[in-house]
C-alpha cells in the first residue's frame, strides 16, 4: 500500500475543500471497501479524508412523509431501524442479506452505494481492466464472467453492482442526497450511477469531489409491503448471482401498480421498467408475472457463463411477486 | 500530492487502557494490537474482512480489525480477547467454547469469542437477521429474541456466518453460543 495522508473532517464544507486540495484524494466512510481496495492496490489516494464522524447518522422522517438517511449510518443501524423496516422492508431485508455482521456495524451508507465492483479482474492489478486501468481491455468477456452483467454491459466492461441496498433504492425512487462545490442538491438514484459504456472507469454521473450526504426515499404505500430476496452460492455471506426487490398492489385480482428491481444483473441496479409496464392492468397470476419478467429480459445479453441468469431472475421475479400477493390475501 | 503527514500521533483505547503510538498512516488497527501492543489474540486469517478471525468490539460492536486503519479509531473504544476476563474469571462465553470443545487449532476462537458476545448483544437489542421470519401479515421480520428467547441455531448461524472455522468446528461453536444465549 502507498503511503497516504489522513485528516478527518469536522463539517461537509471542510471535508470538500480538503479532498478537492489534492488529485487523488478519497472520502472515507467505514473503509470496509476502500482499505481492502487499497491493500490490493486497486485504488492509491494519496489521501483520506475521514468522512465517517460528521453529523450525517441519523434517519429522520420529512415533512412530505419521506425518509432521509444520513450517508454515515451504518448499514445495521439502517437495517434495524424500525422506520425503515415498518415503511421500506425491503430496504431492511436487502442490508441483512449483505456481508457479515462485522462488515454491517462499520460499513455506512455513503460507502455502500459507492463500492466497486467485485469483478475478479477489477480487483486483480497484473490483469488489464478497462475499468481500473481505462483502455487495457475487458479479459471477462471472454474468460470468467459466470456473475457478471447480462443487461446494460459493453465490450469495454461487464461488470455487475455488488449492493444489495441500491436495488431496493432504485425500486422506491430514491434520490441521493449530494454536497458539491455548488451546495446541496439531489439526484434520482436511476441517474446516479452510470452504465460502463466506453468509459467504465465512471462509476456515477456527478463530479469527483462531490460527497454523498444521504438518501431520501419518498413516501410510499407500496413500499410498506416489500420484499427483496436474493440468491447467492452459500447460504449467507456471499454477493448476489440475482436479487430482486419487488411491491405490488392488487386489487379485485387485477395489478394496480408495482415496483421491480433487480441486482447482479448490470452495473447498476435495474429498475425493471418494462416489467412494471407489463405487469399493469393484467390478472395476479403466475403467466402474467412470468411474462412481466420476459419482458425486460428480451433485452439481455447473456454469455456463456452466466445465461443461466436470465432464467434465474425470471423465476425470482415470479416467486417474489406470488409471495407478496399471497401475504397480501 | 498532498502535503499532509503519512504518519499520526494517536492514542488507542483498548480493554480500558489508554495506548499513545506514532503510527503510519496505513497501519491497519489488527496490526497496530499485533506488532505494537503484543496483543496477538486477535488473529490475522485473510486480511481482507473475509474470515472474521481478526474480530474484536468497537464501541461494544464486533468489527473486523483488519480493515479498520488504527488512525481512524482512535479514542473509540476497543476490547480485545485479552480484555474479556475479569481477573482469573473467563468470560461466559469463553467458558462455554472449553465446556462444548467448540474449536480444533484455535486459530479462529479468539474472533469467534468476541462476534458471538457482539452477535448476543444485537439480538438482544431485537435485531432482526436475513432468516428471521416475517411478522405475521406483514413483510417486515419480527424479533427473534421477542418471539423465541432461545436463539434458533439457524438463527445463530447466519449471525455467526462471518466467522470461518477451517477445522469445522462449527456444531460445537453452535452449542456454546446457544448455552450462553439461554443462560
Amino acid at each position: 500500500m502507498k503511503q497516504f495522508g489522513y485528516a478527518r473532517a469536522e463539517s461537509v464544507e471542510q471535508a470538500l475543500n480538503t479532498l478537492t486540495s489534492t488529485s487523488s484524494a478519497r472520502y472515507l466512510g467505514g473503509g470496509t471497501n476502500l482499505i481492502d481496495l487499497m491493500k490490493l492496490g486497486v485504488l492509491s489516494p494519496d489521501l483520506l479524508v475521514d468522512v465517517r464522524a460528521l453529523p450525517l447518522d441519523q434517519i429522520t422522517e420529512q415533512p412530505d412523509g419521506s425518509v432521509r438517511i444520513g450517508a454515515a449510518v451504518t448499514n445495521s443501524d439502517l437495517a434495524v431501524d424500525p422506520l425503515i423496516r415498518q415503511r421500506f422492508p425491503a430496504v431492511s431485508q436487502a442490508v441483512l442479506a449483505g456481508a457479515s455482521g462485522q462488515l454491517r456495524n462499520v460499513a455506512t451508507v455513503g460507502g455502500n452505494l459507492m463500492q466497486q465492483t467485485r469483478c475478479s479482474y477489477f480487483m486483480d492489478v497484473s490483469k488489464p481492466c478497462n475499468r481500473r486501468a481505462p483502455g487495457t481491455g475487458c479479459p471477462a468477456r471472454t474468460g470468467e464472467h459466470h456473475n457478471h452483467a447480462i443487461l446494460g454491459a459493453s465490450e469495454h466492461c461487464i461488470a455487475t453492482s455488488p449492493s444489495d441496498l441500491a436495488v431496493p433504492l432504485a425500486a422506491f425512487d430514491a434520490q441521493l442526497v449530494l454536497h458539491g462545490s455548488d451546495g446541496e442538491s439531489t439526484v434520482p438514484i436511476s441517474e446516479f450511477y452510470r452504465l460502463p459504456g466506453d468509459q467504465p472507469d465512471q462509476l456515477t454521473t456527478v463530479a469527483d469531489g462531490t460527497l454523498v450526504v444521504g438518501v431520501l426515499l419518498p413516501a410510499s404505500d407500496l413500499a410498506g409491503r416489500s420484499r427483496y430476496r436474493k440468491v447467492r452460492e452459500r447460504a449467507s455471506y456471499a454477493f448476489a448471482i440475482g436479487s430482486v426487490a419487488a411491491a405490488i398492489s392488487v386489487t379485485d385480482g387485477v395489478i394496480g401498480d408495482a415496483r421491480l428491481a433487480w441486482g447482479a444483473v448490470a452495473a447498476v441496479p435495474w429498475r425493471a421498467r418494462l416489467a412494471e409496464r407489463a405487469l399493469i392492468g393484467q390478472p395476479a397470476s403466475t403467466a402474467s408475472f412470468r411474462a412481466a419478467a420476459q419482458a425486460e429480459l428480451a433485452h439481455a445479453e447473456p454469455l456463456t457463463g452466466n445465461s443461466y441468469k436470465v432464467e434465474l431472475l425470471s423465476n425470482l421475479t415470479v416467486e417474489v411477486l406470488t409471495e407478496l400477493v399471497e401475504a397480501s390475501a | 500530492m498532498t502535503n499532509l503527514p503519512t504518519s499520526s500521533s494517536i492514542t488507542l483505547q483498548i480493554n480500558g487502557a489508554a495506548h499513545y503510538l506514532e503510527l503510519d498512516n496505513r497501519t491497519t488497527l489488527l496490526d497496530a494490537l499485533r506488532e505494537q501492543l503484543d496483543l496477538t489474540g486477535a488473529k490475522k486469517g485473510c486480511d481482507h474482512g473475509q474470515c472474521g478471525a481478526c474480530t474484536v468490539l468497537l464501541d461494544g460492536r464486533r468489527a473486523n480489525a483488519c480493515l479498520l486503519l488504527a488512525v481512524a479509531v482512535a479514542d473509540r473504544q476497543i476490547t480485545t480477547i485479552e480484555g474479556l476476563a475479569n481477573d482469573q474469571q473467563l468470560h461466559p462465553m469463553q467458558q462455554a467454547f472449553i465446556a462444548h470443545d467448540g474449536l480444533q487449532c484455535g486459530y479462529c476462537t479468539p474472533g469467534q469469542i468476541c462476534s458471538a458476545i457482539g452477535m448476543l448483544a444485537e439480538a438482544r437489542a431485537g435485531w432482526p437477521s436475513a432468516v428471521t421470519a416475517p411478522a405475521a401479515g406483514s413483510a417486515a421480520p419480527t424479533d427473534p429474541l421477542v418471539t423465541d428467547p432461545l436463539l434458533p441455531d439457524d438463527e445463530i448461524r447466519e449471525r455467526m456466518s462471518g466467522n470461518l472455522c477451517r477445522c469445522g468446528a462449527y456444531v460445537n461453536i453452535v452449542a456454546a453460543i446457544s448455552e450462553v444465549a439461554t443462560a
